[in-house]
């Protein structure tokens, strides 16, 4: 037995935000006890939550692991660690590992990995194609049954149409999903950073806009015609936003998120070529960036993910163009998300919808996203008022490509349960379960 | 003014006086080259490295004259005889480099930025020689130079680039030298070549020659660079030459005493004709010549030549 006491539960699956203590038994949220009295005497562990955040666990629903094949740069146990000192109980690793995950013996190594050395809840997503090469359909029905929660070429988004269209009826079938990495390839190749005044004043090749556009229409269009489920990833640009704002108006099952670089830095940060402000989809411009923070303030998009993708140091010490794409992010998704609350445009209950009821809604997890009476004990307290400066030395992940090094942040979690299991802890007195 | 610059990079962050300061200093380089022995102790002792990644026979010789008229000693390490076809880093490259211990490393690479993160990464000077389509700066200078010679002045001049803006990096690094001396650039080249973003600034963009040449003081032609063209940015050469090549038709809307550029090679009777290739307006043989002198004085300032004679 476990309580959380006294803490502002903000639990919008239910409905609720209000000061009260949670109950917590065999993994599983108990009861609520609304006001800040909770029963004197109980019987088992207490954290004091006062002045806290109380919050169903976090969910990065999308997370390069690297694991298989990319130890150096991340491994299983490293990953969930960082995923829990960053506030997150669970997560979605993508499949581009090598192997690749498109067997299910792949799938069922990241589980059972996950659940002997991992500290965070780990939901892998398989392969849409054999290899991600684009061309066959993976065993999603075997696939499924190893314990993979959706289906992404992420990276190698599927190049072609018919290959995505059949994907897509087939999955229907199954109700399962296809996340997508909207990118044409063919507009973006050689590309290394937004196509832009920063770049073409620095000779960076650019990838363009449309680039991401085409690919979002496209998939769109497909999941019109077969009414299958799609999910479009870490969205960058303005018309990307219109486009699933148009989709989402028109009845179909899209949905959509965001990366909290996305809305916070622009392409000027690309200045003196800093490999760590290099992603793919490149960071944007202004006017794009505000129409992210826009999409997130009228719904459009639907959850926050920090695509989570660490690189060895010697990846990004090197030439611009020959620099790997990508930053760790699940240390700084949940302050750089927390900065949204100053504008005004998003509550407490939608910052908690964008990083976790929404991502287990998209995912069909129902024991997850909620603190209700039954469902599975993830929390995440967070404390709201915290200033903090994220540090190199501070990283728990193996990697360090991140622009946010020196950054002050403000808000962090100061405790994470993971199915009743206390993963990370800043709380005196509350020691993380081994 | 005094020098205090270790390394060139670009000419982004050079102010007008760095500019000028370094026309100067050619200029009194250049009094080397009229002598019957061309050549001054300057940096005698000193070590310059001409790291070339790319291949470019005119910048790396007019680099090696450079230094051996100071009396520096060059070598040149080109990719093509180096372990970089093994897969050594450019970084892995450098460093050996540098714990060779030169006074100065000359970089040609193809990356964008590549004369940036070295400068990061050594302990001796780096000029750069060339970084992909980012900036030339010893090229800005010597443009600079070869137009102050014969108009003594760039404020007010009518100058305009034409060809394949997007890639260049010439035209990146006369945007800083011409376009803060003062000029009135334009940039021509067909939409493909010219991206649009390039107007910021208070630069003109056309995608008509005749706009860019009528009046102008300067025509500066660039080079179609065939090698970079993956897919296609226009139809033909023939389609490209008709539109965007410098014949005498087109030269005669421009000034009376306008002049010619090009950074070369020139590709003859695609962007210039071959009769104004050898004009008497055709500057282009003095652009090799200030280019000796500016970048003798580079090499001059950057060896602390300048601080231990002044």
């Amino acid at each position: 037995m476990l309580l959380i006491k006294g803490g502002r539960v903000i639990d919008p699956e239910s409905g609720r935000d209000e000061t009260g203590s949670i109950v917590i038994a065999d993994g599983k949220v108990k009861d609520f006890l609304p006001g800040g009295d909770a029963p004197r005497k109980f019987d088992g562990r207490v954290i004091e939550a006062g002045g806290k955040w109380v919050l169903p666990g976090l969910i990065d629903m999308h997370v390069h692991l690297r694991d298989p094949g990319y130890e150096w740069k991340e491994d299983i146990r490293s990953g969930t660690a960082a995923a829990a000192a960053g506030g997150f109980s669970s997560l979605v690793c993508m499949a581009n590992t090598s192997p690749v995950n498109d067997h299910p013996e792949v799938t069922r190594y990241i589980r059972e990995k996950a659940a002997s050395q991992g500290t965070a809840n780990v939901f892998p997503v398989a392969a849409v194609t054999r290899g991600m090469e684009g061309k066959e359909m993976t065993d999603f029905a075997e696939l499924h049954e190893a314990g993979a929660i959706a289906f992404s070429d992420d990276g190698m988004p599927v190049r072609s149409s018919l290959v995505l269209r059949r994907a897509l009826e087939y999955a229907r079938a199954f109700d399962f999903l296809i996340l997508e990495h909207a990118e044409d390839h063919e507009l973006s190749e050689g590309g290394a950073a937004n196509e832009g005044w920063t770049a073409h004043r620095l000779g960076i090749p650019g990838v363009p806009a449309a680039a991401e556009e085409i690919a979002i229409a496209r998939d769109i269009l497909l999941a019109r015609q077969t009414e299958g489920r799609i999910h479009i990833q870490h969205i960058s640009t303005k018309m990307g936003v219109d486009l699933l704002r148009m989709a989402k108006r028109a009845g179909l099952r899209v949905t959509g998120e965001t990366a909290p670089h996305y809305f916070t830095l622009t392409d000027a940060a690309i200045e003196g070529y800093n490999t760590n402000a290099k992603m793919n989809p490149p960071l944007r411009g202004e006017e794009d960036r505000m129409a992210i923070l826009e999409g997130i303030g009228d719904g459009t998009i639907d959850a926050i993910a920090s695509d989570h993708a660490p690189h060895d140091e010697y990846t990004k010490r090197c030439e611009f163009v020959a620099a790997s794409s990508g930053i760790i992010g699940l240390e700084t998704a949940l302050p750089l998300s927390m900065a949204l609350l100053a504008g005004g445009k998003v509550s407490p209950a939608r910052f908690v919808d964008l990083l976790s009821a929404g991502p287990a809604r998209i995912l069909g997890l129902k024991e997850k996203g909620s603190l209700r009476a039954g469902a599975d004990a993830d929390v995440t307290i967070v404390d709201p008022e915290a200033e903090w400066e994220f540090r190199e030395s501070d990283v728990r992940s193996k990697s360090r490509n991140s622009p946010f090094f020196g950054w002050k942040m403000r808000g962090r979690a100061v405790a994470v349960l993971c199915r009743g299991r206390i993963t990370h802890s800043l709380l005196k007195g509350v020691d993380p379960d081994a | 003014m005094e020098w205090r610059r270790k390394h060139v990079l670009g000419l982004a962050d050079f102010s007008t006086e760095e500019m000028e300061f370094v026309v100067d200093t050619a200029r009194s380089m250049e009094e080397v080259l009229t002598r019957d022995i061309k050549k001054v102790p300057a940096l005698r002792g000193k070590t310059v490295i001409n790291l070339f990644f790319e291949s470019s026979t005119r910048t790396r010789t007019s680099f090696e004259i450079a230094g051996k008229r100071l009396s520096a000693d060059v070598v040149n390490f080109s990719s093509a005889a180096s372990s970089v076809s093994k897969g050594e880093t450019l970084l892995d490259t450098a460093k050996n480099i540098d714990a060779m211990k030169p006074s100065i490393i000359v970089l040609r690479h193809p990356a964008s930025g590549a004369a940036h993160f070295l400068s990061r990464h050594v302990s001796c000077s780096v000029i750069n020689a060339g970084d992909g389509s980012n900036e030339h700066p010893t090229q800005g200078l010597l443009d600079l130079y070869a137009i102050l010679k014969v108009k003594k002045k760039v404020k007010g001049l009518k100058i305009s680039i034409i060809g394949d803006i997007l890639h260049s990096r010439v035209v990146r690094s006369n945007l800083h030298s011409l376009g803060r001396m003062g000029a009135n650039l334009y940039l021509c080249g067909p939409s493909t070549l010219v991206p649009k973003e390039m107007s910021r600034g208070g630069v003109t963009v056309t995608n008509d020659i005749r706009e860019a040449v009528r009046d102008a003081d300067v025509v500066m032609m660039l080079r179609i660079q065939l090698e970079r063209q993956k897919t296609a940015y226009f139809p033909s050469l023939r389609e490209y030459s008709r539109k965007y090549g410098l014949n005498t038709e087109v030269f005669s809307l421009a000034k009376k005493d306008a002049v010619i550029m090009h950074p070369g090679p020139i590709n003859r009777g695609v962007e210039l004709s071959d009769e104004l290739a050898d004009s008497s307006q055709s500057i282009i043989l003095n652009q090799v010549e200030t280019g000796v002198a500016i970048r003798m004085a580079l090499l001059y300032l950057l060896a602390g030549g300048y601080g231990a004679s002044h």
